[in-house]
């Protein structure tokens, strides 16, 4: 039996993410990744249909932008709102979540150029809005980030403070066993671009952020009133 | 193995007795304190919890046929919860522990939620839902622990319902018959228009605050239907938790999902999540409503469960733990 054969391999599912089928194949003759963002049974259609069109507008957006301005994203192919697509660059090579818990020499150094890579993003006034280990693609040494459907434009310190409380969080459930030496490494890489100060100034919105959504007295004294 | 547990981290000081095998539950008292008006005031709470705790234990040993003798230790929930309202509880575990010589066991309140619903839905590792009043919280078993893989921002779901509803009037009583007045006056939407209300999600995480003061607004201004406006922030708020649990679904590769919390009661949001699950192949599992409040049969029984894995307390260390989260304790017993 003979495979049937495309110039450019066969498509194939790289991920069924809890958002998007991403299917790789190739555009134009590039490699290429396509990502559909699927209706979803339990949403209100129209609901629905606003949420896919404005995170593939969003997402499709900003890697454009942070491409041009130079910052290691794929590279933007196509869009498709009424479709939920985006076509991109295939960047190939490993996810960073993987690299560290094969605990492949040098991931400290990966985890120190992301957070340089995330100090430039926020530098440039945008937040990712989703920045785990999983969003990270390492190509050829350099941390590729992804995933942008979540990002917005925004240049307050609440929303950067939020960005960062979702990576120490993601690192904290998902490498809980080397989380100290990851969060260290992350914060010497942005500090040695955003400065020291600012990384204070952070981590300090980071502890306020992290005692909210907890059991607060006061919030549960409000709560019959 | 028998053991003892009390509650009272927040408006129930409740006692539990159970047993390590089947039946399991021995009795289960509960004294809940309803202030006569406006929220809980922990002191309060605390003055009544100490008329009501010699009742309360005596009920439950009476109620399960028991003397203290017949009981092999005293749990108690340190926290997370209200200061003045834990140390009530702790006050009488370590008199208890030290009075009739039992050992003393501590216990997570969050845990005992889980562990309560594991045993009675029969779930083995599922990933968690936790929507209550105060708390919203994703998390799974990983080694050794809870962990947290996506909470709120701000407000929690049940806490952020409630006050919609008392502000646009429909509220108290907050639930009639089993729905919640979101839910009922949602149902009342003949358009089910979706209005531009914001619906936020960062990374695993929900925030309830921005579409709170949204959705007020909008119908203060008179320029929306009220039924419309639940009809949105109902889905908006729904919808944004079943995201976040899809999300935590497809990271952790989990196969079920354990429901727990007193919003876990709502019909829509259980077909909501059953609609997700379909999707993905994994069964949804829901405390029922009896087991969802807080209760000392939880503590008790998430007491056994650390008793029999060696967890014990020295009466005099037993401090309250207001912010005691819910990936700091340990579970040795959690492997499925
Ligand atoms: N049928 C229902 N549908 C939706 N929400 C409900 C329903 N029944 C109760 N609730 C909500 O559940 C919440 C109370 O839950 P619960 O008693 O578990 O929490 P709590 O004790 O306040 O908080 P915690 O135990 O996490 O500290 C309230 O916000 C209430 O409105
Ligand atoms: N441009 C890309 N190049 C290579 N792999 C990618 C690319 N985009 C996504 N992937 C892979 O697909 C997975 C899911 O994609 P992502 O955009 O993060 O979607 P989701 O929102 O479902 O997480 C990623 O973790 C990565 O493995
Ligand atoms: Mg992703
Ligand atoms: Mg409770």
């Amino acid at each position: 039996m003979t495979k049937p054969t495309y110039r450019g391999g066969t498509p194939k599912i790289i991920a069924l993410g809890a958002e998007a089928a991403l299917i790789k194949h190739t555009f134009l003759g590039m490699p290429a990744v396509y990502k559909v963002r699927l209706p979803k049974p339990y949403r209100d259609p129209k609901l629905d249909l606003r949420l896919r069109s404005e995170r593939t507008a969003t997402e499709a957006k900003i890697i454009h932008d942070l491409r041009l301005a130079g910052l290691p994203v794929p590279a933007l192919y196509y869009v498709s709102l009424s479709e939920g697509l985006i076509v991109m660059e295939y960047v190939e090579g490993d996810l960073l979540r993987d690299l560290i818990n094969r605990r492949v020499s040098g991931y400290v150094d990966l985890v120190r150029e992301l957070g340089k890579v995330i100090a430039l993003m926020h530098g440039l006034g945008v937040v990712h809005g989703d920045i785990t280990t999983s969003n990270v693609v390492v190509r050829e040494g350099t941390p590729y980030v992804i995933d942008f459907g979540l990002a917005k434009y925004s240049n307050e310190l609440e929303d950067v403070g939020v960005d960062v409380h979702l990576f120490i969080r993601a690192v904290e459930s998902t490498h809980y066993d080397v989380m100290e030496e990851v969060i260290i490494a992350f914060f010497e890489g942005y500090a040695s671009i955003a400065g020291e100060e600012r990384v204070k100034e952070i981590k300090e919105k980071v502890r306020e952020i992290r005692l909210r959504g907890r059991y607060v007295e006061e919030r549960r004294q409000k709560r019959n009133k | 193995m028998i053991i003892l547990g009390i509650e009272s981290t927040a408006h129930t000081f409740g006692v539990g007795i159970v047993k390590d095998e089947p039946e399991y539950i021995l009795a289960d008292v509960r004294a809940k304190y309803v202030p006569e008006k406006g929220g809980i005031h922990p002191r309060e709470a605390s003055l009544y919890f100490m008329r009501e705790a010699p009742r309360v234990i005596a009920e439950a040993l009476q109620s399960a046929g028991l003397s203290m003798n017949d009981v092999d230790g005293i749990a108690v929930a340190l926290g997370p919860g209200m200061g003045p309202c834990l140390r009530v509880g702790a006050t009488v575990a370590r008199a208890l522990s030290v009075y009739f010589n039992k050992p003393l066991i501590p216990v997570n309140h969050a845990v005992a939620h889980i562990e309560i619903g594991k045993l009675i839905t029969g779930a083995r590792d599922p990933l968690i839902v936790y929507l209550s009043g105060g708390n919203t919280i994703i998390a799974a078993f990983v080694a050794g622990r809870y962990r947290i893989f996506g909470e709120t921002l701000d407000m929690p779901l049940g806490n952020f319902m409630d006050t919609f509803v008392r502000e646009v009037g429909l509220a108290p009583p907050y639930v009639v018959k089993g729905m919640h007045q979101l839910d009922k006056c949602a149902e009342e939407s003949k358009e089910k228009k979706i209005l531009n209300l914001p619906y936020v999600v960062k990374g695993q995480d929900v925030s309830f605050s921005g579409l709170l003061t949204a959705a007020l607004r909008l119908v203060r201004s008179g320029k929306a239907k009220l039924e419309d406006v639940c009809y949105t922030v109902r889905e908006i708020a729904y919808s944004a938790i079943i995201e976040v649990s899809e999300r935590g679904l497809a990271h952790t590769g989990k196969k079920e999902v354990l429901l727990v919390g007193g919003v876990a009661a709502s019909s829509v949001l259980r077909s909501k999540f059953e609609a997700m699950a379909a999707l993905r192949g994994v069964d949804v599992k829901v405390v029922p409503p009896k087991y969802a409040g807080d209760n000392g049969v939880m503590i008790a029984w998430t007491g056994l469960l650390a008793f029999k894995h060696g967890i014990t307390v020295e009466p005099e260390r037993a401090y309250v733990r207001q912010r005691w989260k819910l990936d700091q304790a340990d579970v040795p017993w959690g492997d499925p």
